[in-house]
């Protein structure tokens, strides 16, 4: 139970996906400018990493194997691929408006070196696979954190006084850094 | 003794209600002329009754209650109509309201009255007096009186009456229940018959020791089980929704009624209203006014509606350095744009304002966040946070954050260290909100109408085809030509 | 490498075969983006934009061959909500449109009007009320100002009057800022 817990606070807080390990900027600055759809971004993320994670863990145990090895990073995208497939299937059908929000970052979901680099941490943890599991979606969990705490900053940012040449991305990073600088405080809180 | 509850917030100005309450109330004398707008209620207004150069007594009908939500308006004194034209408005904006300018021929002719006997009459009779009498709340929101006790046949439990008089400079209730106890029980008899209420309670502001035993004796008199409460005094405790929070412990919820929570309320001066208008058959033709500030002697004055406020002011001597008048309280009154706007039914004081009264605030900083407007909101909002997103012109969020539960009572204004004008922003936001949501009423009908239109198109084109149909074929040709033609038309 | 092969290959008949139940699983028919645009522009039906009517420009917009931007009469709070809505950028309002002009209705004179029922055929919302031969009037409250009944008169009889600011339809201004301005 502890363990699980170790992994979930490790994930979340300590080595956020976003602000210590600085992967999934790209979803992270281009969904972030509603509260709505920041939320809806990363639940679909979440759910994304949790099935990934969990099938990336089975293929590279059992089908993969020591031998195998060379092929994890291939099977895992393909896998990643597919799920994201069914994703983008799943929302459409539920939500289409978020769908049409989401638009182009939904697919590129594939692509984002977030969702591919949990797994591969993941390989090189040794986990069982209920950890493997929790790993996954801790890792989403803390994605969607800093995505939905963003993406109030940003819409809260929309009615300050901001300089005009900051307006817009230039004050987003700006904030990211700050968001990034306040997360490292957590460092040494789990090994 | 019933057990007091408090609301958030709150806060404390200088009262400056000493000086008005020395004398009695005094009889304002007959101006020369009133001008009377035709619309001084809340709700639908009527064509009007009168024309030009038409003789009319005092308490005659100008024009009609219209529609569910209206009151009647009634000449306030008897001579002839000289005018029906638009004429300023006791309004902020100081734009134009159709008025009936009345010469008053010294006599002040009473048309002929008649009472009504409530205990006998039905109901129903005794509401449509209320209405056609023109009795609105005096409060100073002018609500019909009619609709209120109606309760939309909803359940009453209590019975409130607002003594409570809570804005700095007003004094005109608390005179009122000095000298006319016995009236104001009587007419609080009548509206409980209305509204079958269980519970009698009169709230009123504990900084009126007078007011209060004068409507505790009067209490007693009438037999009436009516319990009068003295509430501490506290800026806006006199708010309907707080009084009621105050009183009862009850909360009227977000976007609703103070009915939603079993409770009705009216001021005082509108039961006094209601009785006269029952027991005596007269329409509301005049109201007790404060009239104070920079004058010489303020006072209380029962003037007749229509009364040019300059006319009024003059009454108490306005200092040489008077630059103004403002008609309502100070904090949340405005200035009238000249002295010849007329006192309606929701005129309450008379401000004479100078630069030493009233000094120009100083130009707005921006806002620190210190929280003191979110200590002292009576409603508890977040009047930062509405700040913030009516400023960024983000009116859903700031609907959400429930924006339409500000009373606009001026408290969040009254503590800003930065002297940002706060109810400004939340008064345009609210204009804002409430004209994109007819603009989207009015776009869905377009819509409608528009798919209509094309769905009535559809079928002409479809009655026609079926027409040609079932012609004979001989006559084929010349209808396929006929069709050409006037498809052709349609066309252009 | 066999093993390789057929691992890689096991893998992706797997997902082809999930994604394939799930194409027919979760299939959906019409696009309801073009309903939530539709709701956000004005429905004018003036066709200012280039379409003929909000709906066809709202059906444009989501199959993405048209800009936000081409709409005056929504002005730019509609421009916003239509970038809020889609998560595009906020543009401001197109070149090649006409400039927005105060909101207006259309009124006939009838002291000119000769019953040709032209305009009565032209208006998108049927707000003219008349006949053939008979007088012909706008309904004040269900013009949208779109000034497509204009064109056709043949005795030029319509003219377009501005809203007037009246009680009814005051509202207040945005705070002016004296530190600001200074």
């Amino acid at each position: 139970m502890e363990q699980y817990l170790l992994i979930l606070v490790s994930t979340v807080f300590v080595n956020n996906i976003v602000m210590v390990k600085v992967l999934g900027l790209c979803p992270f600055m281009g969904v972030s400018r509603k509260l709505e759809t920041a939320m809806g971004m990363g639940l679909a993320t979440t759910f994304v990493l949790t099935l990934a994670s969990g099938a990336s863990y089975l293929i590279n145990r059992y089908l993969l194997g020591p031998d195998l090895a060379y092929l994890t990073t291939l099977s895992f995208i393909v896998v990643i691929a597919g799920i994201v497939q069914l994703t983008e299937m799943v929302i459409r059908k539920t939500s289409p408006m978020l769908y049409q929000v989401l638009g182009i970052y939904l697919p590129l979901i594939t692509t984002n070196c977030a969702v591919l680099g949990i797994p591969l941490l993941n390989a090189q943890e040794k986990h069982g696979f209920v950890e493997s599991l929790f790993f996954g979606a801790g890792g989403a969990a803390g994605f969607t954190l800093v995505l939905v705490l963003f993406a109030a900053m940003r819409e809260r940012l929309e009615g300050a006084d901001v300089p005009p040449v900051f307006r817009g991305s230039a004050i987003a990073m700006i904030t990211a850094g700050l968001m990034s600088l306040a997360f490292m405080g957590f460092s040494g809180l789990v090994r | 003794m019933r057990k007091l509850h408090s609301f958030s917030g709150g806060i404390h100005p200088p009262e400056h209600k000493e000086r008005s309450t020395r004398e009695p109330i005094a009889a304002a004398p007959l101006p020369p002329r009133l001008i009377v707008p035709l619309q001084q209620h809340a709700g639908t207004v009527a064509d009007p009754l009168v024309r030009v150069g038409d003789k009319v007594l005092k308490g005659q009908p100008l024009a009609p209650a219209l529609g569910p939500v209206s009151a009647a308006t009634h000449a306030p004194t008897s001579g002839t109509v000289t005018g029906l034209a638009p004429h300023p408005a006791p309004h902020p904006s100081g734009l134009l309201s159709l008025c009936a300018v009345i010469e008053a021929d010294g006599e002040d002719r009473w048309t002929e009255r008649v009472p009504l006997d409530w205990r006998q009459a039905d109901p129903r009779a005794v509401i449509d007096r209320l209405r056609d009498a023109g009795v609105v709340g005096l409060g100073g929101a002018a609500f019909p009186t009619a609709v209120k006790a109606r309760a939309n046949g909803r359940p009453v439990e209590i019975l409130l009456l607002n003594g409570g008089e809570c804005e700095p400079y007003i004094t005109c209730d608390d005179m009122l229940m000095r000298e006319r106890a016995p009236e104001i029980f009587r007419g609080i008899r009548i509206l409980r018959h209305l509204t079958g209420a269980r519970e009698v309670v009169v709230g009123i502001e504990d900084n009126k020791p007078e007011a209060i035993a004068a409507m505790e004796a009067a209490a007693r008199a009438s037999g009436l089980t009516a319990e009068v409460v003295a509430v501490p005094t506290l800026y806006p405790a006199g708010g309907e929704k707080q009084l009621i929070r105050v009183v009862t412990g009850r909360e009227v919820p977000s976007g609703g009624l103070p009915l939603d929570a079993g409770v009705v309320c009216f001021n005082v001066a509108t039961a006094h209203a209601v009785q006269r208008a029952v027991e005596s058959g007269e329409p509301m033709v005049s109201r007790v006014v404060t009239v104070t500030g920079n004058v010489h002697a303020p006072r209380n004055y029962e003037c007749l509606l229509g009364t040019p406020v300059g006319d009024l002011a003059a009454l108490a001597g306005p200092a040489a350095d008077t630059d103004g008048y403002i008609m309502g309280g100070p904090l949340m009154g405005f200035p009238v744009p000249s002295g010849n706007v007329p006192v309606v039914k929701a005129t309450n004081c008379v401000i004479a304002s100078s630069e030493a009264l009233f000094p120009k605030p100083p130009p707005p900083m921006p806002c620190i966040r210190c929280g003191r407007c979110a200590e002292v909101c009576p409603a508890s909002l977040q009047p930062m946070d509405l700040f913030w997103f009516a400023k960024a012109h983000n009116l859903e969020k700031a609907e959400a954050y429930s924006l339409f539960d500000c009373i606009e009572c001026g408290c969040c204004d009254y503590v800003c260290p930065s002297h940002i004008p706060l109810v400004q922003y939340y008064k345009f936001a609210k204009g804002e909100i409430r004209s994109m949501k007819q603009e989207k009423e009015a776009a869905d009908r377009a819509r409608r109408r528009h798919e209509f239109r094309q769905f009535r198109q559809e079928r002409e084109k479809q009655e026609r085809a079926a027409r040609l149909a079932s012609r004979a074929p001989g006559a084929k040709k010349a209808t396929a030509r006929a069709e050409a033609l006037a498809e052709s038309q349609e066309g252009e | 490498m066999i093993t390789a092969v057929l691992v890689v290959a096991g893998i992706a008949v797997v997902l082809g075969a999930l994604l394939g139940y799930a194409a027919i699983r979760f299939r959906v028919e019409g696009n309801p983006v073009v309903q939530e645009i539709d709701k956000i522009l004005p429905q004018t039906q003036c066709g200012q934009c280039g379409f003929a009517g909000c709906h066809p420009y709202a059906e444009a917009i989501a199959e993405g061959s048209a800009d936000i931007n081409r709409c005056p009469p929504g002005g730019e709070r509609n421009i916003r909500r239509l970038a809020d809505l889609l998560g595009v950028e906020f543009k401001p309002l197109s070149d090649e449109v006409a400039e927005p002009k105060p909101k207006s209705l259309a009124v006939i004179d009838e002291s000119l009007c000769i019953g040709c029922t032209l305009c009565i055929q032209a208006c998108p919302v049927d707000a003219i009320v008349g006949a053939s031969k008979q007088m012909h009037t706008v309904i004040a409250s269900e013009c949208t100002g779109c000034e497509l009944c204009l064109p056709p008169c043949p005795v030029d009889c319509i003219a377009m009057v501005p809203i007037e600011e009246d009680l009814g339809n005051w509202r207040w201004k945005y705070p002016a800022n004296p530190l600001k301005a200074a």
